[in-house]
C-alpha cells in the first residue's frame, strides 16, 4: 500500500505545538519571535532571573512573559497596583492564567514571592525596597529549584544585590499615529539592547514595534531610517466616537 | 416493586445571592458573575431582569440597578445560621448550594405527623431564622429534584410550601421543560441536544427508553433521564458504602482564625482526596466536623453532584466555618478548634474526567491551589485576584480585579478573554491599550505656547494647542504630538456618578506617551503607554 511521504515541514510545526513545557530540554520559556535573536539561547531560562528597565519596562515585560501563559503557563504579579491589565492582555498575557497579588508590604514581600515562584512558571515584581544578597540567593535557588522565571517590571535594577541574569532596557522610543491635534497613538518602535550575565555577556541590539499597527510584537528598521508620522499629510478629520 | 425517588423535603431561598448581599431586599439588585446575572431582587426582576441575561443588558433595562459581585463564600456565611436552625428537626441537612438544602423526610415526617404539616413547620423555622425578611419556599416529593421544583414552582404560585403526593412525582414533573434539569445537573449540551430534538418536557424525556439513552448519550444521559422519571439520580443499590476513610487532623494550638484553618482544611482535603483516588472513588457527599476545645461540634453535611474536587472540598470548609466563627454570638463556638475531620458519606465509582485534548478544558495544577491556600492565609482572602475584562470607555474601566476566591480557577474563564465584551463602547480609547494606569489619576498642568493652561470649552473647543506637560516633582516636558479632546458624557442620567470629561493622548519630546483627561477645568494624567 503507498503510503503518502509525510508533510515533514506541518509534522514539525506540529510537534513544536504539542511539546508540553516542561519536557523541553533546554528548559526555556518561550519568547514572542521577534526577541528569539535578542535573548540568549532564543527564550526565558528557567531558574533566572530577568529585569527590564527603561521607558517602556512594563510593556517589554509584559511581551516577555506572555507567550508562556498562551502556552498553558501561569504567571503571577506581585503588586504592581499600576499594571494596565488591558495592556497585558493585548501584549498576549493570558489574563485566565494570571493571579494578582496585592503588594504584601516589604515584610511579607519574599515569603510571597517565594510562594509564588513554588506555583507558576513567570512572577513579574517591582520591589520598591532593596532586597538584601540574603533574600536575593534564596528567591534565585527557589527559582532554580523549581524552574520559574522572576522579572522584574520596570524600577531600579539598583534593588537586587547581583545584577539579574539578564537586563532588557528601551532606549529611544516613537509613536506612529499621533500628529498635532489629529491622529491616534498606532504604533511604537523601541530601541532594545540585552545585556547580563554568563551567555548574556555580550549585548544584543534591535529595534521592535511595541505594539506594531496590528497589535503584533515585531522586528523593525532603525528608528531614523523611517519617515516621522507628524511629516506624513495629516488624515482627514473624522468624528472620534 | 417498582422502584420510587427517595422522599425528600428540601428548603428553597429564591434568589438567595441578593439576601446575603446584605442591602435592603427592596432595593433593585443584582448579582453578576462573569458578566452574567445569576441571582436578581424582587425590584430587578419587576424591572424586567432575568437571571442569565449579560450585565449590560439588565443595566439598559434598569439603569440604577446595583451590581454586585457573585461571592460563593458570602452566600455560604449567611446561609450557615438557616441551616442549623433545622438540627433539631433532623441530623441529616444536606445543603447542595448556598441558599437551598435537603433532608429525607421519611422519619421527621413521621414525628411531626405527616409532610405537610413537616412543610409548614420546616418553613416556619427557616423563616424564623431570617428573621421573617426573605421568601422560604418548601417542597416535599419524592426524590430530591422533584422536591426541588415543587419548592420552586411553590414560590411562582407565592405559597410557602408545596407538597407533592407520594407516588405523583412523575404527573408533577411531566410539564417541566427539560432546561429544569441544570437545576442539579450540569448538562447544558445535553438539554441543548434534547431542546432542538423537540423533546422539550421531563415527560417526553422520561418515555425514551433508558437503554436507547444509555447508548446514545452515555452515563449523563441516563442520570438526567432518571431525574426526569422522578427517580434518585443514582439507584440506592449502586450507592456503595462509604468505606472507613476519615481524614482528620487535631489542631495544637486551638485555632480560632478561619484562614488558619482553612489552610489545615486544605492538606486534609489533598489527603481525602488521594485515598479516595487510590481507590478509584470520588466523593459526592461528605461531612465536615469541627470540634472545640469546649467539645461543641458543628457537622455539616455537603452535597456535590459532579464530584467534589480537593479545593471544592476545602472552599467548603471554610465557608462552613466562616459562617460558624463570624456568626452572632450566641451561635458562635467559645473556645478555639482542637480537631477537624472530612468524613466521606457517600462514595461513587470516580468515572474520571475526559479533558480536553486541544486545550480546551485543562486541568489547573494542584501548586497554583496550593499557592493561593498559602498566600490568603498570609495576605488575606481578598489579597489575591484575577482579572476579568468589562465594557467601558477608560482603560482603567475594562478590567475589573475579581477575588479568586469568587471564581474557579479549574474552569476556562471566557469572562478574562479580551473578546469577552463584543458589544461596541463607542468613545472608548482605542487599542493600544496604556501598560501603567494609574489607580489614583495624577493632578498635571498642560500649558499652551503661551504659558497659559489649555481649557477646554463646553463645545470641546482649546483655548490653545498643548505645548508643555508640566507634572508634580518633574522636569516640564515638552509636547511633540497630542490629540484631542475626545469628550466623553458618562452617566449623565444619574446625577450621583454623572461624569463629563475630554481625553487627550500626548507624546513628548523623550517620545513617551501619556493619556490625559481635563475635567472641570482639571488636567489629570489618567495612564502612561510605557
Amino acid at each position: 500500500m503507498a503510503v503518502p511521504a509525510p508533510d515533514l515541514a506541518a509534522l514539525r510545526q506540529l510537534g513544536e505545538r504539542v511539546r508540553p513545557l516542561s519536557a523541553a530540554s533546554e528548559r526555556l520559556l518561550p519568547v514572542p519571535p521577534a526577541f528569539v535573536d535578542l535573548v540568549p539561547l532564543g527564550g526565558l531560562v528557567r531558574g533566572s532571573t530577568v529585569a527590564t528597565t527603561g521607558g517602556a519596562a512594563t510593556s517589554l515585560a509584559l511581551a516577555l512573559a506572555g507567550p508562556a501563559t498562551t502556552a498553558g503557563a501561569w504567571c503571577a504579579v506581585v503588586g504592581l497596583a499600576h499594571l494596565g491589565l488591558l495592556a497585558a492582555a493585548e501584549l498576549g498575557v493570558s489574563l485566565e492564567r494570571t493571579l494578582l497579588v496585592a503588594d504584601p508590604g516589604p515584610q511579607e514581600w519574599a515569603a510571597t514571592v517565594a510562594a509564588l515562584l513554588d506555583a507558576v512558571e513567570v512572577v513579574l515584581v517591582q520591589p520598591s525596597h532593596t532586597l538584601t544578597p540574603t533574600t536575593q540567593r534564596r528567591l534565585v535557588a527557589r527559582a532554580r529549584d523549581r524552574g520559574s522565571v522572576l522579572v522584574q517590571a520596570g524600577g531600579h535594577v539598583r534593588v537586587w544585590a547581583t545584577q539579574p541574569d539578564l537586563v532588557v532596557t528601551s532606549g529611544a522610543s516613537q509613536w506612529e499615529g499621533l500628529g498635532a491635534g489629529h491622529g491616534r497613538l498606532r504604533a511604537r518602535r523601541v530601541e532594545v539592547s540585552v545585556a547580563g550575565r554568563r551567555a548574556a555577556t555580550r549585548t544584543r541590539h534591535g529595534v521592535l514595534w511595541l505594539p506594531g499597527s496590528d497589535g503584533h510584537i515585531t522586528r523593525a528598521e532603525p528608528l531614523a531610517a523611517a519617515p516621522r508620522a507628524a511629516d506624513v499629510a495629516p488624515a482627514p478629520l473624522r468624528d472620534a466616537g | 416493586m417498582t422502584e420510587v425517588g427517595t422522599r425528600s423535603l428540601v428548603v428553597h431561598c429564591p434568589d438567595w445571592p441578593v439576601f446575603a448581599s446584605g442591602p435592603a431586599p427592596s432595593a433593585a439588585l443584582i448579582v453578576v458573575r462573569a458578566n452574567r446575572v445569576v441571582a436578581a431582587s424582587m425590584a430587578a426582576r419587576a424591572a424586567g431582569i432575568d437571571v442569565g441575561s449579560k450585565r449590560r443588558a439588565a443595566q439598559r433595562r434598569c439603569p440604577s440597578v446595583e451590581v454586585i459581585e457573585s461571592d460563593p463564600g458570602r452566600d455560604a456565611r449567611a446561609f450557615e445560621p438557616v441551616a442549623s436552625s433545622l438540627d433539631a428537626v433532623t441530623p441529616g441537612v444536606e445543603v447542595s448550594v448556598p441558599g437551598t438544602l435537603a433532608f429525607a423526610t421519611r422519619g421527621p415526617s413521621r414525628y411531626f405527623g405527616g409532610d405537610d404539616q413537616l412543610a409548614e413547620r420546616v418553613a416556619w423555622m427557616v423563616s424564623g431564622a431570617l428573621g421573617d425578611r426573605w421568601p422560604v419556599r418548601v417542597g416535599v416529593a419524592d426524590g430530591a429534584f422533584a422536591a426541588l421544583l415543587a419548592a420552586q414552582r411553590a414560590h411562582r404560585r407565592g405559597v410557602p410550601t408545596l407538597v407533592v403526593p407520594s407516588g405523583a412525582t412523575p404527573a408533577f414533573l411531566a410539564p417541566s421543560p427539560v432546561g429544569s434539569l441544570l437545576e442539579v445537573v450540569e448538562v447544558p449540551d445535553l438539554v441543548d441536544v434534547w431542546g432542538r430534538l423537540g423533546l422539550h418536557t421531563l415527560e417526553l424525556v422520561a418515555g425514551l427508553p433508558r437503554g436507547d439513552v444509555l447508548a446514545r448519550f452515555g452515563p449523563e444521559g441516563v442520570a438526567a433521564h432518571r431525574l426526569a422519571s422522578g427517580l434518585d439520580l443514582r439507584p440506592l443499590a449502586a450507592r456503595q458504602p462509604a468505606p472507613d476513610l476519615v481524614a482528620q487532623c487535631d489542631l495544637d494550638p486551638p485555632v480560632d482564625r478561619v484562614d488558619r484553618v482553612a489552610f489545615v482544611a486544605k492538606a486534609l482535603a489533598d489527603e481525602l482526596h488521594a485515598r479516595l483516588a487510590a481507590d478509584g472513588l470520588a466523593c459526592i457527599q461528605v461531612l465536615v466536623e469541627a470540634r472545640t476545645e469546649h467539645g461543641e461540634v458543628l457537622a455539616r453535611r455537603w452535597r456535590h453532584e459532579g464530584a467534589l474536587t480537593a479545593g471544592a472540598l476545602a472552599d467548603r470548609v471554610r465557608w462552613q466555618l466562616d459562617g460558624w466563627l463570624t456568626g452572632s454570638r450566641s451561635s458562635r463556638p467559645t473556645a478555639g478548634l482542637e480537631h477537624l475531620a472530612l468524613i466521606p458519606v457517600e462514595v461513587v465509582a470516580a468515572r474520571g474526567r475526559q479533558l480536553g485534548f486541544w486545550g480546551g478544558e485543562t486541568l489547573i495544577d494542584e501548586r497554583i491551589w496550593r499557592a493561593v491556600a498559602r498566600l490568603q492565609s498570609l495576605l488575606g482572602v481578598d489579597a489575591i485576584t484575577v482579572a476579568e475584562v468589562r465594557g467601558g470607555r477608560g482603560p482603567a474601566d475594562r478590567v475589573a480585579r475579581v477575588p479568586v476566591a469568587a471564581v474557579d480557577l479549574a474552569e476556562a474563564r471566557p469572562a478574562a478573554r479580551l473578546d469577552a465584551v463584543d458589544e461596541p463602547w463607542p468613545g472608548h480609547v482605542p487599542a493600544p491599550a496604556p501598560a501603567t494606569v494609574l489607580a489614583e489619576p495624577e493632578a498635571v498642568q498642560v500649558l499652551d505656547g503661551a504659558g497659559a493652561v489649555v481649557v477646554v470649552s463646553g463645545r470641546a473647543e482649546l483655548s490653545g494647542a498643548p505645548a508643555r506637560l508640566r507634572r508634580q516633582g518633574r522636569a516640564p516636558a515638552t509636547v511633540a504630538a497630542w490629540a484631542g479632546p475626545w469628550p466623553v458624557d458618562e452617566r449623565w442620567w444619574d446625577p450621583a456618578h454623572h461624569r463629563r470629561r475630554a481625553r487627550f493622548q500626548v507624546v513628548d519630546a523623550q517620545g513617551v506617551a501619556h493619556l490625559l483627561s481635563v475635567e472641570g477645568g482639571q488636567w489629570w494624567l489618567e495612564a502612561t503607554y510605557d
